[in-house]
């Protein structure tokens, strides 16, 4: 099994993918499709991308209704902020914070969610230090910004381990 | 000429609210892009855009061709999938790409690395 | 009456997207540095994929589907190389 397909997360998702563009449930387009993802498959081994074992996939789900109520409430908060920004500046600032973390898939996936949330921006992570610098547009609340970023590290460590 | 007006009341109703939603969200984001003062504030502004207005234009969509051709057709999954996965990746590369021309022209409102000394990645 | 209404909110949601637009090229024209033209830029590509998926939708058409992913996928890419390239090949020259 792993010889055949090293990645089945990898290969499942192509191989959704590549329905959902075909469009169809045809007995070609889904022979294909799994050739397609199989063959990918292979071609990322050559890339030798970091391991890491997921646990308790079901956890992942809750880290994904976390991650979109918090989108969108800081959606609504950004929102005002620019709509605002003409009489009043927006406050922003550089905030450090240390992690915890090490498998590099999380790391990616912390950074991720971190930009893909309006109002915050992940700049760099030293890795000698395990801190990174993420750039916020409301430093007003700077022990919230922490708090949510621990938040998601630790439901991540309990993903990843 | 168009066939937007086939649609029954209901789904036209929602249709048009997601869509003006969408367009309005990314009309706020883009404003963003235009009044906030600084690089790094800027930054914030075209994730509005990608997260709000790219998932409630692409649910416009999803839903009228849903209704106008009677089955589901997911195309536009594929769409937000894309959007929401490529934007951060290109946002932390141009932050850490103004980062590094910051420092390297020694701008004083900018944090320093660190530990200078034993950097290079 | 409600054909009407379709008609009309649909033209809205296509001018905002393109008032959005003329925003996002401000910033690619005025600058003031590289980066903000470059994230001009990434707007402005995200704009033009929704205003093409708003014009499918008042057509009724799919085919502005292909069209937009294909923006997204090259914007993206383009994106990217530039944003590579502030880091790499203007600065230390």
């Amino acid at each position: 099994m792993r010889t055949w397909l090293p990645y089945p997360l990898l290969s499942t998702g192509l191989f959704v993918m590549w329905l959902l563009l075909n469009q169809s449930v045809a007995p070609g387009s889904i022979l294909l499709g799994l050739v397609l993802s199989a063959v990918l498959a292979w071609v990322t081994l050559k890339l030798q991308p970091a391991r890491s074992n997921l646990h308790r996939l079901g956890r992942a789900f809750g880290l994904a209704v976390h991650v979109v109520g918090d989108i969108i409430r800081s959606n609504i908060a950004v929102t005002g902020i620019i709509l605002r920004s003409r009489r009043r500046p927006a406050n922003a600032g550089f905030l450090t914070i240390d992690l915890d973390l090490d498998d590099e898939n999380a790391l990616a996936l912390l950074a991720c969610i971190v930009t893909a949330t309006p109002g915050t921006a992940w700049l760099e992570y030293d890795r000698r230090l395990k801190t990174v610098l993420i750039h916020v547009l409301d430093i007003e609340n700077e022990a919230l910004w922490r708090r949510t970023v621990k938040g998601y590290e630790a439901q991540l460590k309990e993903i990843f381990q | 000429m168009s066939h937007l007006t086939d649609l029954p009341p209901w789904a036209a109703i929602a249709v048009c609210a997601l869509l003006l939603l969408g367009a309005a969200t990314t009309l706020i984001g883009s404003l963003g892009l235009l009044r906030l003062s600084d690089f790094y504030e800027r930054l914030h502004a075209p994730t509005i855009a990608t997260s709000g207005g790219t998932i409630l234009i692409c649910l416009a969509s999803i839903l009228c061709f849903a209704v106008l051709q009677g089955r589901w057709v997911f195309h536009e999954l594929l769409i937000i999938f894309f959007v929401t996965v490529t934007t951060p990746v290109t946002l932390m590369l141009l932050g850490q790409a103004a980062l590094y021309r910051d420092r390297f022209e020694e701008r004083q409102d900018v944090p320093r690395k660190p530990r200078p000394a034993l950097d290079e990645e | 009456m409600i054909e009407l209404a379709i008609i009309w909110s649909v033209l809205l949601a296509q001018s905002m997207l393109a008032l959005a637009m003329a925003f996002a090229l401000y910033r690619i024209a005025r600058g003031p540095r590289a980066q903000d033209r470059i994230l001009g830029l990434d707007t402005l590509y995200v704009n033009a994929m929704l205003l093409l998926l708003s014009f499918g939708i008042r057509t009724a058409n799919t085919v502005y589907f292909e069209t937009a992913l294909i923006i997204a996928v090259i914007g993206f890419a383009s994106s990217i190389a530039l944003a590579k390239f502030l880091m790499r090949g203007e600065v230390i020259e």
